[in-house]
């Protein structure tokens, strides 16, 4: 009998081994792919037993993102809730019920969970599970600057657009919005309420880093930039405009609203930008060559997904678009270089890479990263990581940037651009007022930064579907946000 | 070690045990401190006492029985009234009441048996006949009660109770007795010797198909077929008996929804996870999230942000799932390693009992033993379809538990009886 006994008991702890390794199976192997269903319950639930990390702005006291506690069947839960509503809501983002999340909340999850590898961290959290305490996520320390972003939103109100600003230094994110705005509060119970469009226009688009507009005459700081680099022209370089440029056999008359005639006969570099005559960045784009330009816009970041925290589907690339993507053509002859050279052609931008371009020439050419996180914090206050400012890269040569700066200034100083006059403030700017193809809709841009002789702050405004041009529309709000941060 | 004897090596494992469960009520307590009162820690109190007296009744007893089956025993309801206390702390209390019968019927059987368990042989028919009838009793009209699509429960003056349980422990004691009688003359596989057993088996298959009891009736026919092939030698008597077992499953796939249901909500229990796979998803998503080390007792998650419940029956069948996540994968594979140190200790028993009625006997707890905690924890880790069936000494139900302890003192007296003559027989040579 006690052979058959042996064989049923193996029988029986065969069974039973079994159990362990099944537990094995969901518990390790299969464990991640249980936690990222959509249906898992336990884990939308689980998230909220960590308490998550507060987003605070650059001004070390405005907290964009905060939680509140609620006990639920003795379980200490902790909800989100963002105090400023819709003042960064499209950086900062949201994090919900059911685990759909935007901004930083989403690109930050780790760090704002506690589940980043940083050492530190990583013993924070396991000594806080061996305690049994809840689980605290590291804080979020921004750069931007919530009464300048107060300004902004304020300034744009009402129209559908974008504003940004950069530390021309530092590359630090001082101002994003995204007009019209949303209240990140509304996203878990009323979406539809969050995400109704106003002015037109769909909230929950961040236009500011996804935005992608025609920059018009805007570009034309990136055709100057070339075409100094190229060494096919210099400052002191003349230019005759007939008022129309001769392309493909075809004349391309001025823009009509320009200020002053239309026709300026023999004008001057700096004159050319001033009053931004498309004649003669027509020719000078004909002269440079479609790749040479592109070329150029390549170092300002154009052609690449500008690097910021935020996710990386929420940052568009800047560039010529074919077919709903970027494209870069193979020949001179696939793209017509008069148009490109003032911003039109296929080229498509976002208000970042157009701030960038604006704090590249204030940096005397080096292109800064541009970063929004400024600090990662522990629960306990010190610090996990730091962002160090860090050059791309060299966009243009430290005198030609001089040179385009004082170009700049002149646009403000007797040009398109004199709405963005700040008393005892030299601003450098461009306007551009970009055709949509529709009758008398532009897109108008403003880029500037200030002070241009020592430059700390670069803006880029754009504004969409207005009757008016860029000097008329963006310019005034730039010098608004300009203002609020030279304060 | 080798000079403590048997019942001294209990009252030190019992120790631990207390000291074990000590922490784990502190840990429920620390983590839920708003829901649960210092009270909690007298529980561990109240279960080492109580764990005494059951210690002193087998001293006086079966002081040559095996000394590691009541700490096991006493650390799996452990375990048990620990998770119970931390999902809802009322059941917790007469879980603990429920402990307290189950010693005492413990306390009983050993006392009522402890001079020859064996005569129990000589009334295996009434034992046989009780089972099938208690495993009617749920079928009654007025007493009997349906619960989740099953009946299984009796309803007397106010208390409920699963009396299949108790039937299982029966059935083995006929199985038992009636398989040593019979042993010989069904190894020669005559039909008319089968008649009998088959009378009183088929019986009882027929009340549990009748009752849904799906779980138990795998559970009985596994424990039938061990039992048979112990007593036979005849292993292809357990082949044909799994070859009989697919063909009614087949059969019952073809003609019982309900299980045309379990075994699709098996095989994929996503395709149904809104309605009737909901169960089972949401339990694995509770074992997943236990992880390598598991969230700590009192700090799973078991409700939605609003408080509502997320796994039914958690307490009950889904035990398992709530421990999983709690202890992650190093506590749910040290239960499960006490499960199978129980069966290991188990078989031991029965092969050192000397005749065959004990050897029978504690075969057929010990396996029925491990075999429902297969099927349970199985269905709940998808290895098996899912049937509703308690997990042994850990779940939430008082019938359960009382057999359980019952089950406990069958193996203590067959291994007292085994190691007392091998005693007698070493200090004769």
């Amino acid at each position: 009998m006690n052979r058959q006994i042996t064989r049923v008991a193996v029988v029986g702890m065969v069974l039973l081994a079994s159990l362990i390794v099944g537990t094995t199976y969901w518990q390790a192997w299969a464990a991640g792919g249980l936690a990222d269903r959509q249906d898992n319950a336990i884990q939308r639930v689980a998230q909220f037993t960590v308490k998550r990390g507060v987003i605070v702005a650059g001004d070390g006291h405005t907290i964009l993102a905060d939680n509140y506690r609620r006990r639920v069947g003795g379980q200490t839960l902790y909800f989100r809730k963002y105090p400023q509503r819709g003042l960064a809501a499209h950086i900062v983002g949201y994090s919900t019920q059911v685990r759909s999340r935007a901004g930083l909340e989403e690109s930050e999850n780790d760090f704002l969970t506690g589940s980043n590898t940083n050492l530190s961290t990583v013993v924070d959290t396991t000594l806080s599970k061996l305690k049994g305490e809840t689980i605290k996520g590291n804080d979020l320390h921004l750069t931007l600057l919530p009464k300048a972003q107060r300004v902004a939103l304020n300034a744009l109100g009402g129209k559908c657009g974008a504003a940004v600003a950069l530390d021309v230094k530092t590359g630090a994110l001082l101002v994003s919005v995204s007009s019209p705005t949303y209240d990140p509060n509304l996203i878990e119970n009323h979406f539809k309420l969050a995400a109704r469009p106003r002015f037109g226009c769909a909230p929950l688009f961040n236009r500011a880093e996804s935005g992608l507009y025609v920059p018009g005459s805007a570009f034309k700081v990136v055709t100057a930039s070339a075409a100094l680099d190229s060494g096919k022209f210099n400052a002191n370089s003349t230019f005759y405009d007939p008022g129309f440029c001769t392309e493909y056999g075809k004349p391309v008359f001025n823009f009509a609203d320009q200020s002053g005639p239309e026709r300026f006969g023999t004008v001057s570099f700096t004159q050319a930008l001033q009053h931004s005559i498309n004649a003669v960045f027509c020719n000078i784009g004909k002269a440079l060559g479609a790749k040479e330009i592109l070329n150029h816009a390549k170092k300002f970041g154009f052609y690449s997904v500008p690097p910021l925290e935020t996710p990386v589907n929420e940052r568009a690339i800047s560039g010529l678009y074919k077919k709903g993507k970027p494209f870069f053509p193979k020949n001179d002859f696939q793209v017509d270089p008069g148009r490109l050279a003032f911003g039109q052609e296929r080229m498509l931008v976002t208000p970042l890479q157009m701030a960038m371009v604006a704090a590249t020439i204030g940096n005397g050419g080096i292109v800064m990263r541009p970063y929004v996180v400024d600090k990662v914090t522990s629960p306990d206050g010190s610090t996990v990581i730091t962002t160090k400012p860090d050059a791309l890269g060299r966009a243009v040569q430290p005198v030609h940037a001089a040179q385009v700066n004082q170009m700049m200034q002149a646009v403000v100083t007797g040009g398109t651009g004199t709405a963005a006059q700040i008393p005892g403030v030299r601003v450098a700017g461009k306007t551009g007022t970009a055709e949509t193809g529709e009758n008398h809709v532009n897109t108008t841009w403003f880029i500037a930064f200030a002070p241009a002789d020592h430059p700390r702050y670069a803006v880029a405004v754009v504004v969409e579907r207005q009757h008016a041009t860029g000097g008329e529309v963006a310019a005034p709000i730039a010098k608004q946000i300009m203002e609020a941060l030279l304060k | 070690m080798f000079s403590l004897s048997y019942r001294n090596r209990e009252l030190v494992n019992l120790f631990v045990v207390a000291l074990l469960t000590a922490v784990g009520f502190a840990s429920v307590y620390i983590a839920r401190q708003d829901v649960v009162s210092t009270g909690s820690l007298s529980y561990a109190l109240f279960f080492f006492a109580l764990y005494l007296a059951a210690h002193v009744v087998a001293r006086i007893t079966v002081p040559q029985a095996d000394p590691y089956l009541l700490p096991m025993a006493a650390l799996l309801t452990a375990f048990g009234v620990t998770e119970i206390y931390r999902l809802t702390p009322d059941d917790a209390f007469r879980q603990g009441l429920w402990i307290v019968v189950g010693v005492a019927a413990f306390a009983v059987t050993l006392l009522l048996l402890r001079h020859d368990y064996r005569r129990l042989e000589s009334y295996k028919y009434l034992f046989g006949l009780t089972a099938v009838v208690l495993l009617f009793l749920p079928a009654l009209p007025v007493i009997g009660e349906q619960i989740n699509g099953a009946r299984l429960w009796v309803h007397v003056g106010g208390i409920q109770f699963q009396p299949g349980e108790l039937a299982k422990i029966m059935l083995i004691v006929f199985l038992a007795g009636y398989l040593r009688e019979k042993r010989e003359v069904l190894a020669q596989g005559r039909i008319k010797d089968f008649g009998p057993l088959l009378a009183i088996w088929g019986a009882a298959m027929l009340v549990i198909v009748e009752t849904n009891d799906l779980g138990s009736a795998l559970l009985y026919y596994g424990i039938f077929l061990a039992m048979l092939y112990v007593a036979t030698a005849r292993g292809w008597y357990a082949f044909g008996g799994l070859l009989l077992f697919v063909a009614g499953s087949a059969l019952l796939y073809q003609a019982v929804p309900r299980v045309r249901e379990r075994v699709s909500i098996w095989i994929d229990p996503w395709a149904h996870a809104h309605t009737t796979g909901y169960q089972i998803t949401q339990s694995l998503y509770s074992i997943g999230n236990g992880g390598f080390d598991g969230k700590g007792f009192g700090k799973g998650v078991f409700a939605t942000t609003n408080g509502h419940t997320l796994i039914p029956q958690l307490n009950t069948d889904f035990i398992y799932s709530a421990l999983a996540q709690e202890l992650g994968l190093v506590g749910a594979a040290a239960l499960l390693l006490v499960y199978m140190l129980f069966c290991l200790r188990g078989f031991r028993i029965a092969l050192l009992a000397q005749d065959g009625f004990s050897k029978l006997l504690a075969v057929g707890l010990t396996f029925g033993f491990a075999l429902q905690t297969f099927i349970i924890v199985g269905g709940v880790l998808r290895i098996i379809p899912l049937t509703g069936i308690t997990l042994p000494f850990v779940s939430y139900g008082g019938s359960s538990v009382v057999a359980n302890f019952v089950l406990l003192a069958g193996l203590l007296l067959v291994s007292h009886r085994a190691n007392s003559i091998s005693r007698i027989a070493m200090e004769e040579q």
